[in-house]
């Protein structure tokens, strides 16, 4: 077995795909300068929220959600044994690698800042994440006004009859810097009550661990589950709408395989304008919902996208039809949470079980952030945000810099400043913009980088791992423990017939597998199919009707994956490194996702050789 | 009259629950019967017994003599072996033995029906002191005059080596002992062993442990096999570990080993509904006694599925039932001081971690 994964620069860039690294800030890839250190680090793969190779805007992503959780981690909340994580991008994929505090005299300093730092916002928890919910709604309809429109031959008259001496062609500057400001403000704010979230759960983690040695995570976590948070508002909204549709006898016009008449006919009667109604109330906010993670502007929203709810609306429907029952085991699951929780407690001496409540309550409290921030973060803001470059695109394209809309996608946030100037300066002096045939060859060079980069997957990590890993993030939010990590150092030559990862929610499964890269080839997955993946949305809830399991790439206890397949009642094994690249749509495997074990069944893939 | 005194209570009978007659393991079975739990058929020779018997045999003074003498074990046993040879029981308890016995046979159907003859000692499971082990048990014992037989011998092994050196360790007066006698129908054990209502190893009271080998349950207490290994949480009665061990050999009998054949040895003694059908006994029977327990069972080869689990005894554990808890963060701290020192020692330092890193 190897005891470190390969540096960097051992790693040639994919065919097609040399010369990656002049694509993003220099800051982002490793370096000759940096060798040193990057080589003496370990770094892991965050398919989590990058399932693919991030184009060069994109890649901005990986500023905002790292400069978050440093400063709140290192700076603001002063975490007594993590700094943040660093963050590279390695052929088009984004790494990090925890940054530890060992010094036991610095630990116990930043300590007692930590103390009275986190402890003030325990203490006020409800009414601090009140005012949190407002500065993010606030946050999004500030992005929302930000425009981008083209540049007339001549500044409106109301310059001048208004006495305001700056050209409007300004604000297509300012305004970009307002969009990349925002944005990293509302990253900054993703991160204020994150940490102490895990704080919360970690000592309600360490108190079961320590009053019952042998329990499992999953045990834990399936006494802290919330039922009712926001995340699974949008998912419910279709549930509804698709009861609704069969209530109101307009079921028939609904279709899994053609929505686009869908909304017309439903338009055409009295019915099926009652239906639109409610459709259209449950749009904003509740498809403001990424398909996906919210992380690359390739990716659709509900609103964006409208067959993604109407097909899911369509396929609830069918199943209403059928006679099933598809509401979410609501009462179930609450009812399997007490008992767990009651027959746990009941094991305690009373000293203990008032500990055992005082710290549940505390994990109760905080985990609505936990689920909930996302929404506010990811799919609010990243809606609004991904749209507004959407419209920048347009802006250059307008002013016939670009031929294509999505082609800014492929200037760094960086390069793009110096565009705006060049395109706002240029209309201002009367001259075609002077980079513009240099940014054309360059965006179709980067074309062709960034469809190699992404034809690969990412392997899961670099350089020379811990002896332990015990950075909070990465144990509980990705899955990265040191024994995943020793499993991804040995089983590379994938000889065995089972491999591992840690069980995300309970039960066992058998079935073929559905492996999918992308939310786009969601459709194609099967009823009783088990779905693989570098890692699922939470907004992946329609598949998790239609999935008889789940098997992820990334992802730990407390994974969105794991959290949804727990509240759906869905067996899943996450953070197991390689599902992705080991497995082949077609093959049949059993999920453990009591042991977190995937077993391979035969040898034979299915006749689909094709990956999503 | 000594008829009115019971020298002998079947388990079924409710004084037999009285552990001052009967002896943890003896009361422990009475109330297993009573609480409708499987346990095989059997009666308990009781302390009185024992008390008549030692009054009969002039020995209750003579042994109080011999230990305050400060005599070595040795001696005393030498002594107590020889003594202990020439006496007799009174006629009155045997006559109770055998009519006990005759009704055991007509119960099961069965003439000489072969039992198992254990002691039970009234101080044996007082807290912190199991004489676990420390006494013989015979199995298969057959017929009337073998059973009598085998009762006065475990009077005898009160006396042996390795129960003096062991009271005189703890400090146990052993004319404090009260010895009742355990006759049990023997069971014919496909597969046999402990369970725990606890880890015995980490005191994890969310878990129950079961360890089993094939055939009668000697070669699992004695230590002669690797056991099979079940782990089972106690919380959602889900089987979360099973390792097979390595099972060489099996009683058949009381009477000695057997070889178990290559292939059987690696092989799992008991199925999935098995272990959590004695979980769930084991689970019941700490709810209803109100302390992690300590159980003997078998699988019976003869009885049909789902109703083949026999239990032996039961009683409560006594290692990490004695512990006082201690619960995981300082009442007096406050949450706030608990999380501080749970995320500080989430990372730990250089000097403990670096070791093989």
């Amino acid at each position: 077995m190897n005891d470190r994964f390969p540096y960097f620069h051992e790693v040639p860039a994919p065919a097609g795909a040399e010369g990656w690294e002049s694509m993003y800030p220099y800051f982002l890839v490793p370096s000759e300068e940096t060798r040193e250190e990057e080589d003496s680090r370990f770094w892991f793969a965050d398919t989590m929220h990058w399932s693919r190779g991030a184009h060069p805007l994109d890649s901005i992503g990986a500023e905002a959600v790292y400069l978050g959780a440093g400063q709140n981690s290192t700076r603001i909340f002063v975490l007594p044994t993590a700094l943040g994580l660093d963050v590279r991008m390695m052929n088009g994929y984004v790494y990090i690698s925890p940054i530890a505090v060992t010094d036991p005299d610095e630990i116990g300093r930043r300590a007692e800042h930590f103390q009275e730092r986190a402890g003030f916002y325990y203490q006020n928890w409800d009414e601090l994440y009140g005012r949190w919910k407002d500065k993010m709604e606030a946050a999004v309809e500030s992005m929302r006004t930000i425009s981008f429109p083209p540049l007339g031959e001549l500044d409106p008259i109301e310059v001048v009859t208004e006495g305001r001496g700056r050209s409007t062609s300004w604000d297509i500057i300012a305004n970009y810097h307002r969009l990349i400001d925002e944005f990293f403000v509302v990253w900054q704010h993703h991160f204020e009550f994150l940490n102490l979230g895990y704080g919360g759960y970690i000592v309600f983690f360490q108190f079961c661990k320590g009053a019952f040695p042998q329990i499992s995570d999953q045990e834990i976590a399936r006494m802290v589950a919330g039922v009712d948070v926001l995340a699974f508002r949008p998912d419910d909204e279709l549930r509804r709408l698709a009861q609704l549709a069969i209530d109101l006898g307009v079921d028939e016009v609904l279709s899994t395989e053609d929505t686009e008449p869908v909304l017309a006919a439903m338009g055409a009667t009295d019915a099926g304008r009652r239906w639109l109604k409610e459709y259209d109330g449950a749009r904003h906010p509740w498809f403001n919902y990424f398909a996906e993670y919210g992380f690359t502007h390739d990716q659709d929203t509900w609103n964006t996208n409208p067959a993604i709810p109407l097909r899911n609306i369509a396929r609830y429907a069918d199943r209403l039809a059928a006679g099933e029952d598809i509401a979410r085991p609501v009462e179930r699951l609450r009812a399997e949470r007490d008992e767990l929780v009651d027959e746990y407690r009941a094991l305690l001496t009373p000293e203990e079980a008032a500990q055992f409540d005082e710290l549940l309550n505390l994990s109760r409290t905080v985990f609505p952030f936990i689920e909930e921030h996302n929404i506010y973060v990811e799919h609010w803001t990243h809606a609004v945000f991904f749209e507004k470059l959407r419209e920048l695109g347009d802006f250059l394209v307008a002013a016939g810099f670009t031929s294509q809309q999505d082609d800014i996608f492929h200037i760094n946030r960086f390069e793009l400043d110096t565009v705006l100037f060049d395109v706002v300066e240029s209309w201002a002096i009367g001259v075609s913009a002077r980079g513009k045939k240099r940014w054309v060859k360059e965006i179709e060079r980067r074309r062709g980088i960034m469809a190699a980069l992404q034809a690969q997957s990412a392997p899961p990590a670099y350089g020379v791992p811990p002896a332990e890993v015990t950075d909070p993030f990465a144990v509980m939010n990705y899955g990265v423990t040191t024994e995943r990590v020793k499993d991804w150092l040995g089983s590379s030559d994938s000889e065995s017939d089972t491999f591992s990862g840690i069980p995300g929610g309970p039960g066992v499964v058998e079935g073929p597998v559905r492996v999918l890269r992308s939310e786009k080839n969601l459709e194609d997955l099967q009823q009783g199919e088990i779905l693989v993946a570098p890692i699922t949305a939470p907004s992946w809830a329609a598949a998790f009707s239609v999935a008889t399991g789940v098997i992820t790439d990334i992802g730990g206890m407390m994974c969105h994956a794991a959290i949804v397949c727990r509240e759906y009642g869905i067996p899943a094994v996450v953070g197991t490194g390689f599902a992705t690249s080991r497995l082949t749509t077609g093959q049949r495997v059993r999920v453990d996702g009591n042991t977190g074990v995937v077993t391979l069944l035969d040898d034979q893939p299915g006749q689909s050789g094709e990956d999503g | 009259m000594s008829v009115m005194t019971s020298h002998t209570l079947a388990f079924t009978d409710e004084a037999a629950r009285d552990v001052s007659q009967t002896g943890g393991k003896g009361a422990g079975l009475a109330e297993m019967t009573g609480a409708g739990l499987p346990v095989a058929p059997g009666f308990v020779v009781t302390a009185s017994a024992y008390h008549d018997f030692l009054d009969a045999n002039d020995l209750r003074t003579e042994i109080a003599e011999l230990l305050a003498s400060g005599a070595d074990v040795t001696t005393i046993e030498a002594h107590m072996s020889e003594r202990l040879a020439s006496t007799t029981f009174p006629a009155a308890i045997e006559e109770q033995v055998r009519v006990q016995y005759a009704a055991l046979c007509d119960q099961v159907g069965l003439a000489n029906v072969p039992v198992a003859v254990r002691s039970s000692a009234t101080a044996e499971d007082s807290a912190g002191n199991s004489f676990a082990g420390e006494f013989e048990t015979w199995v298969d014992v057959a017929g009337a005059d073998s059973v009598v037989e085998h009762v006065l011998r475990c009077y005898a092994s009160v006396f042996t080596g390795r129960v003096l050196d062991y009271a005189i360790e703890r400090g146990i007066d052993l004319a404090d002992v009260e010895m009742a006698v355990v006759v049990q129908k023997t069971v014919r054990a496909r597969a046999a062993g402990v369970m725990f209502t606890l880890d015995p190893i980490s005191g994890d009271r969310s878990r129950i442990v079961l360890e089993a080998s094939w055939g009668l349950g000697l070669a699992v207490v004695g230590g002669e096999v690797n056991p099979d290994r079940y782990v089972v949480a106690k919380v959602g009665m889900a089987i979360v570990e099973q390792i097979a061990g390595d099972k060489h050999l099996e009683y058949r009998d009381g009477h000695g080993t057997t070889e178990v054949a290559p292939e059987r040895r690696t092989q799992l003694c008991l199925t999935d509904e098995e272990v959590l059908a004695l979980a769930t006994l084991g689970k019941q029977i700490e709810k209803h006694n109100g302390c992690p327990q300590d159980i003997e069972f078998a699988v019976d080869e003869d009885l049909p599925k789902g109703a083949n689990i026999i239990l032996l005894q039961c009683r409560p554990e006594t290692v990490w039932g004695a512990v006082q808890r201690k619960p995981v963060f300082d009442s007096g701290a406050g949450v706030m001081s608990w999380i501080t020192g749970t995320i500080s020692g989430a990372t730990s330092t250089p000097k403990d971690r670096h070791s093989h890193g």
